[in-house]
């Protein structure tokens, strides 16, 4: 263990629910996208799921709000140290978009992209059973573009640049294929208990 | 400079073409031990810090590393920190930090940190920040979002390069301004709150860009933004309005 002279940290209380290496941003949410917030409005929003399934297909903003609602009450964790607790995302679960295209049992992994041209790669096993959303509502309100809004990914059991921000669609794939930060050195899972940050992680 | 392997899944419509550098994961993933050599006050609220880091396998000016500082009980705090100096600083790398009211790790730095002092870095990180100086930028920071720009300025004169450099710098007032003995023609200073007698005071608007789009070097320029999250968003949005391309725009955001 490297100690810092001086160094005592703030004072803190175990919490169970931080992961290593995190700390609590409480009412903070940072916005830590590169690129330019883009000006995009539900009208103009569409999510596509494609790739390797049965039926490929896009929803529309009014298509997707058809699809029964699921919420995510919970945590999130960014690479960049902090976390949030007792967030409210509203949406749907991303499995009523799987169910409806029918993913070839070949596929893996999945490519989400944004509206942006931003990508981040997923094993396919990440993004079903209840664990991944499409949300367009925080706190009951409609998503902030600097948060992602009309809509964007939501897998909040990995480091939070997975949750693509203005997500436009999955290509789902049968092998492993690094999105944006993945080419810039991140780590291709990203599971924040286990630290994995950067690749080599 | 890296390119998408061949096959690779390419989105319909793509930002900050083509891509910079790839970064080697190896270092990346490598905590090393960085040892304080000197404090340079910079502000009443920022200040440099200069370190020894002799593994340090170089950078690209524009990426940044991450910091970590352990308590005695084992407790860490880890934060990210742009590189200030040129990659030529064999063997060292400086950090600016502001001084963050309550802030755990700036805190500290300000506050307790001394020549001999050691911390773990990791990095660099992060290719999609990185300026090589192989194309025209325009560089636009405010605060401490300064910190990454003025390692490409550092860079280009080190270097004696000649591709055109710009930067526009935002701060409250003068003497907020960081590294502002270094600056020459290549920088416009934008004080928002008090400047010297003759300097309008205000905001970072359109009037600031226009000129410098419209005297664009063939090709156009590659705009770089950083700084705090609102200050990314108002001058990001502002360089779209004026007409520069939004996948040649590169934004740092410190939270
Ligand atoms: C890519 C990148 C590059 C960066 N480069 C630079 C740089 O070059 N220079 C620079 O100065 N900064 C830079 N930053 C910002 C830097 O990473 C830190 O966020 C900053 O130094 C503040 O950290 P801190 O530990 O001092 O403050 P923190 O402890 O994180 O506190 C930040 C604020 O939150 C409040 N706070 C947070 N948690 C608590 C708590 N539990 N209790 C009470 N209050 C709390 C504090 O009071 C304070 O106002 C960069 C950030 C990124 C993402």
């Amino acid at each position: 263990m490297n100690v810092t002279r001086g160094f005592t940290g703030r004072p803190r209380v175990h919490n169970p629910g931080l992961p290593p290496g995190q700390y609590d941003a409480g009412d903070d949410w940072p916005v830590l996208s590169a690129e330019v917030t883009p000006d995009l409005a539900p009208a103009d929003w569409s999510f596509r799921v494609d790739g390797l399934v049965a039926a490929p297909r896009t929803w529309d903003w009014d298509e997707a709000h058809a699809l029964p609602e699921s919420a995510y009450e919970g945590d999130i964790h960014c690479v960049t140290s902090w976390s949030k607790f007792g967030v409210r995302f509203g949406g749907v679960s991303l499995d009523a978009f799987l169910e409806a295209v029918r993913p070839d049992p070949a596929a893996t992994h999945a490519v989400a992209y944004s509206h942006t041209g931003y990508t981040t790669n997923l094993p396919l096993a990440d993004l079903t059973g209840g664990r991944a959303w499409i949300a367009w509502e925080y706190d009951g309100k409609p998503l902030a573009a600097e948060h992602g809004g009309p809509a964007r990914l939501l897998v909040p059991h990995l480091y939070f640049w997975k949750s693509a921000k203005w997500v436009a669609g999955l290509r789902l794939l049968d092998h492993d294929e690094p999105g944006f930060w993945e080419q810039n050195g991140y780590h291709a899972r990203g599971n924040p208990w286990e630290e994995q940050r950067y690749s080599g992680d | 400079m890296s390119t998408p392997p061949a096959g690779t899944f390419v989105p319909p419509s793509r930002f900050a073409v083509p891509g910079r550098i790839a970064v080697s994961n190896r270092s990346a993933a490598r905590w090393q031990t960085a040892t304080l050599t000197e404090i340079r006050r910079e502000t009443p609220q920022a200040a440099t810090f200069r370190f020894a880091v002799p593994r340090w396998e170089g950078h690209l000016p524009g990426q940044h590393l991450m910091l970590r500082l352990t308590a005695g009980d084992g407790y860490t705090a880890q934060r990210h920190y742009s590189i200030a100096s040129a990659p030529d600083d064999e063997g060292h790398i400086e950090l600016t930090l502001d001084h963050v009211d309550g802030g755990e790790v700036s805190g500290w730095f300000h506050t307790r940190a001394r020549p001999g002092d050691e911390v773990q870095v990791r990095g660099p990180l992060s290719g999609f920040f990185a300026w090589p100086g192989d194309r025209p930028a325009l560089l636009i920071g405010a605060g401490s979002g300064v910190v990454p720009l003025m390692s490409m300025v550092r860079h280009h004169r080190a270097r004696g390069l000649d591709v055109p450099l710009r930067l526009l710098v935002s701060a409250r007032g003068p003497e907020e301004l960081i590294y502002a003995r270094e600056y020459g023609a290549e920088t416009t200073p934008v004080f928002t709150r008090s400047a010297p007698r003759g300097v309008p005071v205000g905001r970072l608007a359109g009037d600031h860009l226009a000129p410098l789009l419209a005297g664009a070097p063939a090709g156009g320029w590659e705009a770089y933004v950083c700084g705090s999250n609102g200050f990314a968003e108002h001058a990001s949005r502002l360089l779209v309005r004026a007409g520069q391309p939004v996948e040649r725009i590169r934004i740092e955001r410190f939270g």
